[in-house]
C-alpha cells in the first residue's frame, strides 16, 4: 500500500578483444547506468507505475540514452484490467532467439541478446476466463530501434541513420498498431496466440547518402501482420519450448520457428547444484537480402548451472552453430550476488570463423568480456 | 458360575473389539495423517509474511523476505503465490503453484525484469528451494496422497505427548528422501519435529517448529520452523509473521494474469 520507490546503480565495464572491424570503434569502454522503479496505489484497484532507465557511455554517444520503460496507470476491474501508457510484454518460450516477441522495441544498443526493450505506449485490456486470457493492444506510437553509434561495436559496416527513418505508413510513426492474443494454460502446458497488425519493429536497412554525400543505412519501417505462436509444455523432467510466426508485408511473406527443450538434472554429485541440458533450433526464411538475419538455420545448445548457493550463483554457456555457414557463437553469462544488495554480472561471447556471407560476419572482431556490478536500493 | 460366564463374556467382546480395531501400524499413520489434514481443512484462504534465513557451517547469513498468498482447492492440493521482496536483486520474482493430490505440481516462475513468465518443471522435487535447506518437497503442499506411512511410537517430545511414525514418499524416483519421522503432538496435530532420510537411508536434515499460534479458534501455524542439514552444516530458518485467513482470495488470484502483476 502506498508509495514504493526503489532502483539500482550499475557499473560496466567491456573489453573487446580485437580492433574493431570499423574505424573509431571502441577497444573498451565504461558505462554507468541507473534504474529507477516507483509504484503507487491509490486504491486497491487502481495504480501506478514508473521504471525509467539512463545509462551514460564512454566511449558510444548512441549507448548514452534514457528510456521510459514504463509509466502506466492499471485499473483492475472484477472481470478484466486494463492498463495505460507505456509498458512492456513478453511473449515467448524458447530461451536463445525470441522470435514472437513483437510489443516492445528492442533496445539494441543495450545488449547483444536483444532482451532489453523500450516502453511502448498503448492501451492494453485484459479479460481472464477460466477458457484463457484474451488481450488486445492499441498501440498509437511507434518506437524507433536503437542502433550502435559509429564508436559503437556490434555495429554494421556503415552507420545507421537513426535521425531519419523511413515509414511505409503515411502515418509515420503514428500509426495505429493493434494486436489481439489469446492464451491459456492446459494441465502441462501453456499456449499463446495472436495476430499483430502494424509497424514492423525490425527495419530494413536501405543503403544511402547523408547530406554530406557519405554512405549510411536508414532504417525503413514497414507495414505488416504477424501471426504468432508460443508454446510451453512439460512432461515430467523435460520441457518443451516452441515458437512460430507467418509475417506478410515486407517484399514477400515469411516463417519462421524456434524450438526445443530443457532437461534439469538435480542435485549434480550429491550436491544442490542443478545443471540445466537445453537444446534448441532455428529456421527463419525471412532472409532474401531484404531482411538479413544471424539465426536463418542454427542449432543451438546450452548449459545452465544453478549453484543454489547462498550468493544465488548461475553460469549458462551457450553455443550457437550456423548450419548454413561455419559461423560459431560462444556466450558464457555468469552471475553471483555479493551480500546482500550487489550484484556481479560476468558475460562474454567469442565469435568463431564467422563466414563473410554470414550477416553476423559484421560481428567477426567483436568477441568481447563484460563485467557489471549492480547495487540495489 | 453366573459370574464366570459374566466374565467369559466380557472376555470374548474384549477379544472381538481389539481384534476390530487392531489396525496395522501402516493403517494408523494413515490415520493420523487424515486427521492432521482434516484439522486444516476449511481454512479457504490464508496470506502470510515470511523471512528466510539461510546460514552456512562458518555462521555467514543471507536473508530473504517473501510474501505468500495460499488457496485451499476442494479436493486437490492448494494454489500458492510466493513473491519475493528481498533480496533486491531478485525483488518481485514470484512463483505460482497448483499442487496436485497424485501427479506433479503445475509451477511457474514470474521474472519481473523481462516481464516473462516461465513455466518450470516441477519434477525437481528434491531441488533446494532459492538456495535454503528446504527442498521444494517440503515447503509444497503436504497433501495426504503423497505419502504412505506408518506408525511407529508414542513418546513425550518437549514436554508434549506425541505420535511419532515414518512416511515414504509415492514418488520415490523424484522425491530427495527414502522416509520421513514425524513427531505430531497428540492434542493438535501440529507437526513439531521432522527427520528427513536421504537416498543412502541416512540421516539428512532435521526440522523442528516452534512458536505455534491459532488462528480462528481452528488452524495452527508455526512462527518458526527450523532445519539444518546435518551433512553440510548448513542450516535455514522460517519466521512467519502477519498471518491473515478468510481474505477473500479467489481463482482469480492464483492465474498468470495476476502472477505478472504480483507485487
Amino acid at each position: 500500500m502506498g508509495l514504493e520507490m526503489d532502483g539500482d546503480l550499475s557499473l560496466q565495464g567491456r573489453l573487446f578483444l580485437q580492433d574493431g572491424a570499423f574505424s573509431g570503434q571502441e577497444d573498451a569502454s565504461a558505462s554507468m547506468a541507473a534504474n529507477l522503479d516507483i509504484y503507487h496505489d491509490f486504491t486497491s484497484d487502481f495504480s501506478l507505475t514508473l521504471a525509467a532507465f539512463y545509462r551514460l557511455d564512454s566511449s558510444d554517444s548512441a549507448r548514452s540514452h534514457g528510456d521510459l520503460r514504463e509509466a502506466n496507470l492499471l485499473y483492475l476491474a472484477e472481470n478484466w484490467q486494463l492498463s495505460v501508457g507505456l509498458g512492456r510484454v513478453f511473449w515467448g518460450a524458447t530461451e536463445f532467439v525470441h522470435l514472437v516477441d513483437i510489443i516492445n522495441q528492442t533496445d539494441q544498443v543495450e545488449s547483444l541478446d536483444g532482451e532489453e526493450k523500450l516502453g511502448q505506449p498503448m492501451v492494453h485490456l485484459v479479460i481472464p476466463k477460466e477458457w484463457g486470457t484474451m488481450e488486445g493492444f492499441l498501440m498509437p506510437w511507434f518506437r524507433e530501434r536503437t542502433f550502435p553509434g559509429e564508436n559503437g561495436r556490434f555495429r554494421s559496416p556503415l552507420p545507421v541513420d537513426t535521425d531519419h527513418p523511413v515509414y511505409e505508413s503515411s502515418s509515420e510513426e503514428h500509426h495505429l498498431d493493434l494486436a489481439l492474443r489469446y492464451s491459456t494454460s492446459l494441465a502441462n502446458s501453456d499456449i499463446g496466440l495472436y495476430y499483430f497488425n502494424g509497424t514492423a519493429r525490425d527495419p530494413v536497412l536501405l543503403f544511402s547518402f547523408n547530406q554530406a554525400g557519405e554512405p549510411l543505412l536508414s532504417p525503413y519501417y514497414e507495414q505488416i501482420g504477424q501471426s504468432g505462436l508460443d508454446l510451453q509444455l512439460v512432461a515430467g523432467e523435460w520441457l518443451f519450448k516452441g515458437e512460430a510466426l507467418y509475417r506478410i508485408g515486407q517484399s514477400r511473406s515469411f516463417a519462421a520457428t524456434t524450438f526445443g527443450f530443457e532437461y534439469t538434472l538435480p542435485g549434480l554429485g550429491d550436491s544442490l547444484m542443478d545443471l540445466g541440458l537445453i537444446a534448441e533450433y532455428v529456421y527463419d526464411d525471412r532472409d532474401n537480402g531484404w531482411l538479413p538475419t544471424i539465426y536463418d538455420n542454427d542449432l543451438m545448445g546450452g548449459l545452465r548451472l544453478s549453484v543454489n548457493d547462498m550468493d544465488d550463483s548461475t553460469i549458462l554457456l551457450g553455443v550457437i552453430k550456423d548450419l548454413n555457414y561455419s559461423s560459431t557463437i560462444i556466450g558464457l553469462e555468469a552471475s553471483r550476488r555479493l551480500g546482500d544488495n550487489i550484484r556481479l554480472n560476468l558475460d562474454a561471447s567469442f565469435f568463431l570463423d564467422i563466414s563473410p556471407q554470414d550477416p553476423a560476419y559484421s560481428l567477426a572482431r567483436d568477441d568481447f568480456f563484460s563485467l557489471e556490478l549492480i547495487w540495489y536500493f | 458360575m453366573k459370574t464366570s460366564l459374566i466374565i467369559l463374556f466380557f472376555c470374548v467382546t474384549a477379544l472381538m473389539s481389539s481384534h476390530a480395531f487392531s489396525e496395522t501400524a501402516e493403517e494408523k499413520g494413515l490415520a493420523i495423517a487424515i486427521e492432521a489434514d482434516l484439522r486444516d481443512k476449511g481454512f479457504f484462504d490464508y496470506t502470510a509474511d515470511m523471512e528466510m534465513i539461510l546460514k552456512n557451517k562458518h555462521g555467514k547469513e543471507s536473508k530473504r523476505s517473501i510474501r505468500i498468498k495460499t488457496l485451499e482447492v476442494a479436493d486437490d492440493g492448494d494454489k500458492s503465490l510466493s513473491i519475493f521482496d528481498t533480496p533486491r536483486d531478485v525483488k518481485g520474482t514470484a512463483f505460482l503453484t497448483f499442487s496436485h493430490k497424485i501427479g506433479d505440481d503445475d509451477q511457474w516462475l514470474y521474472l519481473p525484469a523481462l516481464k516473462r513468465v516461465k513455466r518450470i518443471n516441477s519434477r525437481n522435487k528434491s531441488g533446494s528451494f532459492m538456495g535454503s535447506e528446504f527442498a521444494y518437497e517440503d515447503i509444497a503442499s503436504q497433501e495426504v496422497e503423497k505419502y504412505t506411512y506408518k506408525h511407529l511410537r508414542e513418546e513425550q517430545y518437549q514436554g508434549q505427548d506425541c505420535l511419532v511414525g515414518e512416511s515414504y514418499p509415492v514418488d520415490q524416483k523424484n522425491s530427495g528422501y527414502t522416509k520421513r519421522i514425524t513427531w505430531t503432538d497428540k492434542k493438535e496435530y501440529r507437526v513439531l519435529k521432522m527427520e528427513y532420510y536421504d537416498r543412502k537411508q541416512s540421516l539428512l536434515k532435521t526440522l523442528i517448529t516452534e512458536d505455534h499460534q491459532q488462528y480462528l479458534n481452528k488452524y495452527w501455524r508455526p512462527g518458526m520452523m527450523h532445519m539444518v542439514n546435518h551433512q553440510t552444516g548448513k542450516s535455514t530458518t522460517l519466521l512467519w509473521k502477519n498471518y491473515q485467513f478468510h481474505t477473500g482470495l479467489t481463482d482469480k488470484d492464483f492465474n498468470s494474469t495476476s502472477l505478472k502483476r504480483a507485487r
